[in-house]
């Protein structure tokens, strides 16, 4: 029993091992320890969803977990979307439909898309509307966010239909 | 902001959990999912010297249907019990206010047991578990016992549950044939705790008589609060607007609203009022086999 852990995590695939404080949060974890800085800390009061990533399949704002919960988990991050250097079909929408602006809020809004997109791969705009709701964005006025998971869902879709 | 420095603990069963929390009484405190805890330790109200984690014990996050009732684990997250098709069916009240609870990250990650815990004045789980009559099992280490709803919850942020004990199980009892239900929440923004929130669950038969009704309130004091008068007054009358007002008086009547950012108790006694109207329309609407949205406030 101590005020420090031994946490393991899966990284976008690579497993992790560290020593931490308990009251480490995950999202100054992946940040700090990790050195993974595509997860922004925003609020800090666990409104804007800046720092969202995927934990077990689920999205989470890092900022409102301890970096002990995540032991034994697989996080995704932003750094883990792109594949060979080309960009997630979700980021790709999000570059097509200019939904992002200063980028601050963007990691975090990729991360719920998604996730959204993962659980739902043809959602109507109102689930969007839903689905995002945890993620705050001050430029974009949220329209062209709303367009880019409609074009990332068909982008999906026709990359699904592809012949193998 | 992060929370002060803390011992984690990591019990392995049920039993593991009460005797740490036992042992260390009042400097110790559960976490499930997290979603309210770790907030209020970043903000440093809440400063356990323990922190006893239960979020990854098996066998405690299920939805059944068994013996007349719904039972819901206590370390279910919100998404599973919003996304079971059981729910959506037969509990239209829960699956609206599930819908609404915090935003898809919290609902992610937030559990049933931990929000009933929790007990926040303007939580969503309160008003629904008062509506819905449930029954919330809990154990210690003196053993296990069943707390109805309706005493359940003491105080903002207080519940009966003694500082060793933690609750297992939520369980609802199936509604009767025409039973319907609605929760309306009114925020000021996405993600918000409610201004004010109603739960409403009616039992019609075709004539549009109520024989049974259900009224409760969130947001509207330091606890959810039964609208045991409406619900009275209801009873045997046939739903008419006439009545529908009349009953909104004993609505309004019965919140105990306190002032603060969300609003004023004017405000908050008249938007409980407004929104226990419309929730008894969208109630009646849906009896006679409409499909409508109910949740947020349209």
């Amino acid at each position: 029993m101590s005020a420090r852990q031994r946490i393991r995590v899966t990284i976008n695939g690579q497993t992790h091992e560290h020593e931490v404080e308990s009251r480490l949060l995950l999202v100054d974890y992946i940040r700090d320890v990790v050195g993974l800085t595509g997860t922004h800390f925003g609020c800090d009061t666990s409104n804007c969803g800046a720092c969202t990533v995927v934990l077990d399949g689920r999205s989470a704002k890092s900022c409102t977990l301890l970096a002990v919960q995540a032991d034994g988990r697989e996080l995704l991050t932003i750094e883990g979307l792109a594949r060979g250097g080309r960009m997630h079909p979700v980021q790709e929408a999000f570059w097509e439909k200019h939904a992002l602006q200063c980028g601050f809020c963007t990691s975090g809004m990729v991360m719920s898309v998604y996730s959204i997109l993962s659980e739902n791969p043809e959602p109507t705009e109102e689930e969007i509307r839903r689905g995002i709701a945890g993620n705050l964005c001050r430029c974009t006025g949220y329209i062209p966010v709303i367009e880019a998971v409609q074009a990332a869902a068909q982008r999906l879709k026709r990359q699904e239909a592809k012949p193998a | 902001m992060y929370p002060r420095a803390f011992e984690y603990l990591v019990p392995h069963s049920i039993l593991e959990a009460i005797e740490l929390l036992s042992q260390h009484g009042e400097e110790a405190k559960l976490l499930a999912g997290g979603q309210s805890l770790i907030p209020l330790m970043k903000l440093r109200l809440a400063n356990p010297h323990y922190v006893v984690d239960i979020g990854r014990l098996q066998g405690l996050a299920y939805v059944r249907e068994e013996d007349g009732s719904l039972t819901i684990g206590a370390l279910t997250c919100h998404v599973d019990v919003l996304e079971s098709p059981f729910v959506r069916q037969r509990f239209s009240l829960m699956a609206d206010a599930l819908g609404v609870i915090g935003d898809c990250q919290v609902r992610n990650w937030g559990t049933v047991g931990g929000a009933l815990a929790e007990a926040d004045p303007a939580g969503d789980w309160g008003p629904v578990a008062l509506a819905l009559n449930s029954r919330i099992r809990c154990v210690g280490p003196k053993g296990e016992r069943v707390l109805g709803a309706d005493t359940f919850f003491v105080d903002a942020y207080t519940t009966q549950l003694a500082a060793d004990e933690l609750i297992t199980e939520v369980a609802f009892p199936l509604p009767a044939q025409g039973t319907t239900g609605a929760y309306l929440k009114l925020e000021r923004r996405a993600g918000d705790f409610a201004v004010v929130s109603v739960a409403v669950q009616l039992s019609l038969d075709q004539r549009g008589i109520c024989h049974s009704a259900a009224v409760a309130l969130g947001a509207a004091g330091l606890t959810p609060i039964k609208v045991v008068e409406a619900e009275a007054f209801l009873s045997g009358k046939e739903i008419r607007p006439d009545v529908i007002e009349e009953a909104a008086v004993r609505v309004s009547q019965a919140a105990q609203p306190l002032p603060d950012i969300r609003g004023s108790e004017e405000y908050k006694r008249a938007a409980a009022r407004a929104l226990f109207k419309r929730a008894v329309e969208i109630v009646v609407r849906r009896h006679r086999g409409e499909s409508l949205e109910a949740g947020h406030v349209r």
